[in-house]
This record gives structure tokens, sequence and C-alpha cells, in this order.
């Protein structure tokens, strides 16, 4: 069984294996969790305007 | 909620025969609720399957016997330069429903799907260079699927400058699904691209007409990863759509403030 080190090592292809992991998942986990906070800050400034006592709004009509 | 509903409905006056299944989901009340069902699953999906994935392809698949360990970045190159081709056919087709049809929601999924594609375009760019410089000895070379996955990339970015550009939203979705519609050559010419050029990335060796010449052991993690992506990107879309649903109620409510105030 390989030591964890010769595993981190990757056979030499270190530099490139795991940036190429690292950015991949790094940027999925950087959009999803944007777009998260994105939502969840939309959401709460609708409750906001809801509890406000704003009525039913007509939806723009795209 | 049921205004919305009836001023949706009446924007939608001669819906084709083909889309009228669809036009159920244009209620956005209904979206919230179906959307807020589903989002649970595809996460879990997309996280659980990600993670199985992962597991697979750093533990179980193995080293290639010419390339080592190096081949290891198949596993996110592949899904990534997948996802990118599916996520610009994915928005093709929603500019066409909503160029069509008038599908109010066809038009968001577009706008939703543009930064999902854009990232995993450019992840399939930079873990192709990551790949390329070991085994080719570049990290670039303006081959013709490298080349027009380029292209690939600033179609997505020249689609969602579009959204930002036009100020008025149904001009904005007009201008973008044409250029969605006008660049999705680009994708069979990106498919096909390692078939009809002498090019220096490696023909297919997955999706061909005589089947997979990958093997079993390194065939399996890739496609657990490419499911995970896709979880990944409904859950996302999902999320987008509710956003961009939420804000469009927001805008609705502060012009109504403006115009009372």
């Amino acid at each position: 069984m390989e030591g964890i080190g010769a595993f981190f090592a990757m056979g030499g292809y270190a530099a490139f294996v795991w940036p190429a992991f690292a950015v991949t998942l790094g940027l999925m986990a950087a959009l999803g969790w944007s777009t998260w906070r994105r939502l969840k800050a939309a959401e709460r400034a609708l409750a906001a305007l809801e509890a406000a006592g704003e009525a039913a709004v007509e939806d723009e009509a795209t | 909620m049921a205004t919305e509903a009836m001023a949706l409905s009446q924007t939608d006056k001669a819906p084709a025969r083909g889309a009228a299944g669809l036009h159920r989901f244009a209620n956005p009340a209904r979206f919230s609720r179906l959307s807020a069902r589903l989002l649970p699953w595809t996460a879990a999906l997309a996280v659980g399957l990600i993670a199985l994935g992962l597991y697979l392809a750093l533990f179980v698949a193995p080293a290639d016997y010419q390339q080592g360990q190096s081949v290891r970045i198949m596993f996110v190159h592949v899904p990534s330069a997948w996802m990118a081709l599916f996520c610009y056919s994915f928005m093709a087709l929603a500019s066409a429903v909503g160029l069509i049809w008038r599908h109010p929601l066809a038009d968001l999924a577009a706008k939703a799907t543009a930064p999902v594609g854009a990232l995993f375009t450019f992840t399939a760019l930079l873990t192709g260079s990551l790949w390329g410089k070991p085994m080719w000895g570049t990290w670039w070379v303006w081959d013709a699927r490298l080349t027009s996955v380029l292209i690939l990339f600033f179609l997505y970015l020249g689609y969602m400058a579009l959204w930002q550009a036009i100020d008025d939203g149904a001009k904005a979705a007009r201008a973008a699904a044409i250029l969605a519609l006008v660049g999705v050559v680009n994708v069979p010419i990106i498919k096909f691209s390692v078939e009809w050029w002498n090019t220096l990335h490696q023909p297919a060796s997955v999706l061909r007409l005589d089947g997979p010449t990958i093997d079993a052991s390194m065939l399996w993690p890739l496609l657990v990863m490419a499911l995970g992506f896709k979880a990944y990107f409904v859950t996302v879309l999902l999320l987008r759509l509710r956003t961009e649903l939420a804000e469009r109620r927001l805008r609705a409510f502060r012009r109504r403030a403006l115009a009372e105030g």
C-alpha cells in the first residue's frame, strides 16, 4: 500500500493534478455559495417588504 | 399570488400546443413550490455523487500505463467539458422556447444557466492546460478543439454581457436568445472537431458510434462524476431561477412604492 506521501505526490504530477481538482471544485463551491447568498438576500428583502404590510404585488409582465 | 397567476396567464394569449404542458410551470408560485421540493434532493445527489466520484477517481481508478497519475485530471476535465456543451445546448433550447412560445420561465432559465456553463468551460480549459503541459509539453495549442472551446467561453461571456447591458428585460432576453441560437453551431463543431480536423487533442473515447474505448475501471468514475456535475447544475439552476423570480418581485414592489410615493 502506498504511503500518504506517495498519494499526494501523484507520481510526480502533483503540481498539475491537485490544482486541477482544487480549482474545479473550488469554483463550483464558490458559485453555489454566491448563488445561495443572493437568493437568501432577495428572500429576506421580500419578507421585510411583505411584513411592512405591502399588498400582493403584480409581477412585471416581461 | 393569484394576481400574479392571472397577470401571467393574460400575457400568454395564444400558447402553442406543444408548449401547453410547459405553461403549467409558468406560474411562479407553482415553480416555487416545485423547486422547493426538488432542491434538497438535487443538492444531496450532487454532493453524494461528486463525493463518490472523487473517491473513485482518486483511490479506485488505476493510473494509466502511459500517463501515470496525471490521467486523474480526466475526472474533472471531461465532466467539465461535457457540462460546458450541455449547458450551452440547454441555454440555446431555453432561448428558442422563450423566443418562439414566449414561455416566461424559459428566458430566465437560459439566463440562469449561462454562469454555470461559463464556469465549466473555464475549468475545462484550465484542467485541460494542466493536463496538456505534462502530457503534450505545452499549456496551449491552437488546434480545432481548444480554439472552438475558447470561442464557446467568449460566447457565454457575450451572452451574460447582453443581459447586463440592456436595461429592458424583454429586449435583453431577445437579444441574448438570438446570440445563444447563432452560437449554437459551435456545439457540433466542438464535438466533431477532433474528427474533422487534425488535432492535438485526442479523438472521442466515450461518446462514439462504436461504443466507448475507455476501460470500465476509468469509465465508471467518469460517469459518476459527470452525473454529479449534472445534479450540481440542476441545483444551481433551480436556485438561480428562484432568485430571478424573487428579484423580479422585489423590483415590482419598489416600482409600486415609487409610483405611490
